[in-house]
């Protein structure tokens, strides 16, 4: 069935042809291709994988990079791109954020020139996956205070650690993994089959099941000289890549968003209880206007951001503010669709449960909720409520 | 090789038609391509490239639309695509009739002179399966319509196009330059041959994705305003509509408890058996 999205203040005026051009190509891809299956990759905890040749021919993956076979869009056109696929699932949207703005943008930016041309290029294509290996057991919000080590070998590094909660894990043939060489945050591009590498997947998650997340263990994994990134050292490398994937999680989250608004409001205009369609009645009619109302803004806090980033002008806090404000204002959409959709609502028939389960994730992955509350509240007071 | 697509907006056919005052209204009407006019595009496209490799040599493909300013946002999704340029005609919806139509196309064809003239079946706002027939007469050009399948020769001097008819498939081959109307089959995997995709090539089931790049791309592709005027056509529609209404609303089914009741009813009341 067509999906129309909601665009209540015009905001589409606002938008180039070209970026309105990609937006309905994806959304025309999410309808036909994604939205028959997706249910049932989530119940049965599979990744679609047979979507990624697509997706990459759509040049869908690197898009806001240029040169080395990427397309070279603006970044609102990228944020209109994971808008569309997490309408679809924040599992497909998640798939393509790590491979876009985790693996392929930390190469691009911070690569050689080899790196970029043995990579780049492959991973646009999607013949080539990559992961990004940051989180440990024990250090996720505070991911400065990683154990991971790098050391000096023979022609290379010795790389020795855990990462967990690793998107892409196990069907990454390349893994960007952050490990402290003399101490200082360093990213090594280690090809999966290098000895010493293990990838075993996490199960039993009740949220983004339609993605791979895994843990990645290094053991005396020895990887070349040429494997570490020559272009960024500490913690700057793996928290730029983290603002580039956060602004699309930005605009991804609203697609989930509309996806349960659409859900609800068919729902309640067909559904009678009492004496007419519950869309009648002034409770159901609070929780839709919300819905409208919280949309709209996200919308344009997103615009808005897309502009700056355009512009050059954004700053990290900024996309903090729309990341905790947009994450939990589809949250709470998810759920109050939920809701209304009553005992259908915790079925796999329809969509709106699915994506209540996937926002959990994405409330506490690519820094948490309250962190980005903290991140915020030290911008604006210049005091820091957390250490380091 | 040059082949001609023309191409017509539609209001999208999966969205809910609306009747004000005897017409479809179609203020905030959303306007798509015509599904079978998407399929000529990439009936066109697959004709001229190596689908295996992902290139093309040579061949052009024109797309040409005749409508609204509106309308350059669909030929633009053509462009996408992969064809190489377009052609509007300015002209409002509703002035336009098959004929009018045909009598632009046929300027249009006069001036390019291509190789193949690949159309949809029909659009399907009107549905009148008529533009692509009137034209090959006017033209005197052979003509296939329907296609399901459509190989081209290797020489590039015949079209082998199948046609599914009641009994099976028909094939005719018609010399080039000539017309082809497609039908939705053509955008199944393996209905389109051209020697130069490997036979055992399978495309994906129907029409192409833009890619970002070709959407990119199309902004910079030419595209030429024209009005009717430039190709000596005043709109003098024949063709006038006299009044729109939704089909009378089927009275509710009813339930019946046994097997003989049901078979009473069917020879009583609806007269069936
Ligand atoms: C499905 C999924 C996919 C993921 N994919 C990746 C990936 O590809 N690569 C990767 O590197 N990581 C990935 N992650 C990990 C993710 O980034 C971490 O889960 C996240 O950073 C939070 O870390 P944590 O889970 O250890 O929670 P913790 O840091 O332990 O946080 C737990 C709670 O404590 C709160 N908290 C922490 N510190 C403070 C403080 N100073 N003040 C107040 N409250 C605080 C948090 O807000 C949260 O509520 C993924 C996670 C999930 C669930």
């Amino acid at each position: 069935m067509a999906f129309h999205g909601l665009d209540y203040y015009g905001i589409d005026e606002l938008l180039t042809e070209e970026e309105r051009m990609i937006r309905d190509t994806v959304r025309d891809f999410v309808s036909s291709r994604v939205m028959p299956s997706i249910g049932k990759h989530f119940t049965a905890g599979t990744f679609p994988r047979e979507l990624i040749p697509v997706i990459g021919e759509m040049g869908l993956l690197g898009s806001s990079l240029t040169g080395h076979g990427c397309a070279g869009t603006g970044p609102v056109a990228y944020g209109l791109i994971c808008q569309e696929l997490e309408r679809g699932d924040s599992g497909l949207r998640s798939f393509a954020s790590v491979q876009s703005s985790l693996v392929m943008y930390p190469i691009w930016a911070f690569g050689s020139d080899a790196q970029k041309d043995r990579y780049l290029p492959e991973m646009a294509a999607g013949r080539l996956i990559g992961c990004f290996g940051l989180t440990e057991p024990d250090f996720g919000s505070n991911p400065a205070g990683m154990l991971t080590t790098a050391t000096r070998v023979d022609g290379g590094y010795r790389l020795n650690g855990t990462k967990r909660w690793i998107t892409n894990g196990s069907i990454a043939s390349v893994a960007l993994v952050w490990a402290k060489l003399d101490g200082k945050v360093r990213g090594f591009l280690v090809p999966t089959t290098t000895p010493g590498f293990t990838a075993r997947d996490i199960h039993g998650k009740w949220s983004l099941r339609a993605s791979v997340t895994s843990e990645l263990i290094l053991e005396d994994c020895v990887v070349p000289e040429d494997a570490i990134l020559p272009g960024v050292e500490g913690m700057r490398g793996p928290l730029s890549c983290l603002s580039q994937a956060r602004f699309g999680i930005c605009f991804g989250v609203v697609g989930a968003a509309m996806a349960c608004y659409d859900e609800a409001l068919s729902y309640a205009k067909d559904r009678v209880q009492f004496s007419r369609p519950i869309a009648g009645y002034q409770l159901v009619q609070r929780k839709l206007v919300d819905m409208v109302s919280e949309i709209t803004k996200a919308q344009l806090l997103n615009l808005r951001l897309g502009r700056l980033k355009e512009a050059g002008t954004l700053r990290p806090p900024q996309v903090s503010l729309a990341k905790r404000n947009n994450v939990a204002m589809a949250r709470d959409i998810a759920r109050d669709a939920r809701d209304i959709l009553g005992a259908n609502g915790v079925t796999d028939d329809y969509q709106c449960g699915r994506h209540m389960l996937n926002l959990e994730s994405v409330y506490t992955y690519e820094g948490t909720h309250d962190v980005h509350t903290l991140v915020v509240g030290q911008d604006v007071t210049g005091l820091a409520a957390f250490d380091g | 090789m040059k082949i001609l697509v023309p191409l017509k907006r539609v209001p999208d056919p999966e969205l809910k038609t609306k009747i004000k005052d005897g017409a479809i209204d179609l203020s905030g009407a959303s306007w798509v391509v015509n599904p079978f006019d998407e399929y000529a595009v990439e009936t066109a496209l697959r004709l001229l490239e190596n689908g295996d490799a992902g290139t093309r040599e040579g061949g052009e493909v024109v797309v040409v639309t005749i409508g609204p300013s509106e309308a350059a946002q669909q030929v633009r999704s053509a462009l996408a695509m992969g064809a190489d340029r377009a052609i509007r005609v300015d002209a409002e919806d509703k002035a336009i009739d098959a004929l009018t139509v045909v009598a632009v196309l046929q300027a249009i064809v006069a001036e390019e002179k291509p190789d193949l003239i690949l159309m949809g079946k029909q659009a399907v706002d009107g549905d009148a399966n008529q533009v692509g027939q009137m034209l090959a007469g006017k033209l005197g050009l052979p003509q296939a319509t329907f296609a399901a399948s459509i190989e081209l020769a290797e020489d590039k001097a015949s079209v082998l196009v199948g046609r599914e008819v009641d009994a099976g498939v028909e094939y005719k081959r018609i010399p080039l330059p000539g017309l082809v109307t497609v039908d939705l089959r053509i955008v199944s995997p393996t209905a389109v041959k051209n020697h130069v995709t490997p036979d055992a090539f399978a495309y994906g089931d129907g029409p192409r994705y833009a890619s970002l790049k070709g959407i990119m791309a199309a902004k910079k592709k030419p595209l030429a305003d024209k009005t009717l005027a430039d190709y000596g056509v005043t709109a003098s529609p024949v063709i006038a509509e006299k009044g729109v209404e939704l089909p009378p609303a089927r009275p509710p089914g009813q339930k019946v408890d046994d097997i003989p009741t049901l078979v009473q009813k069917l020879v009583e009341e609806a007269k069936a058996l």
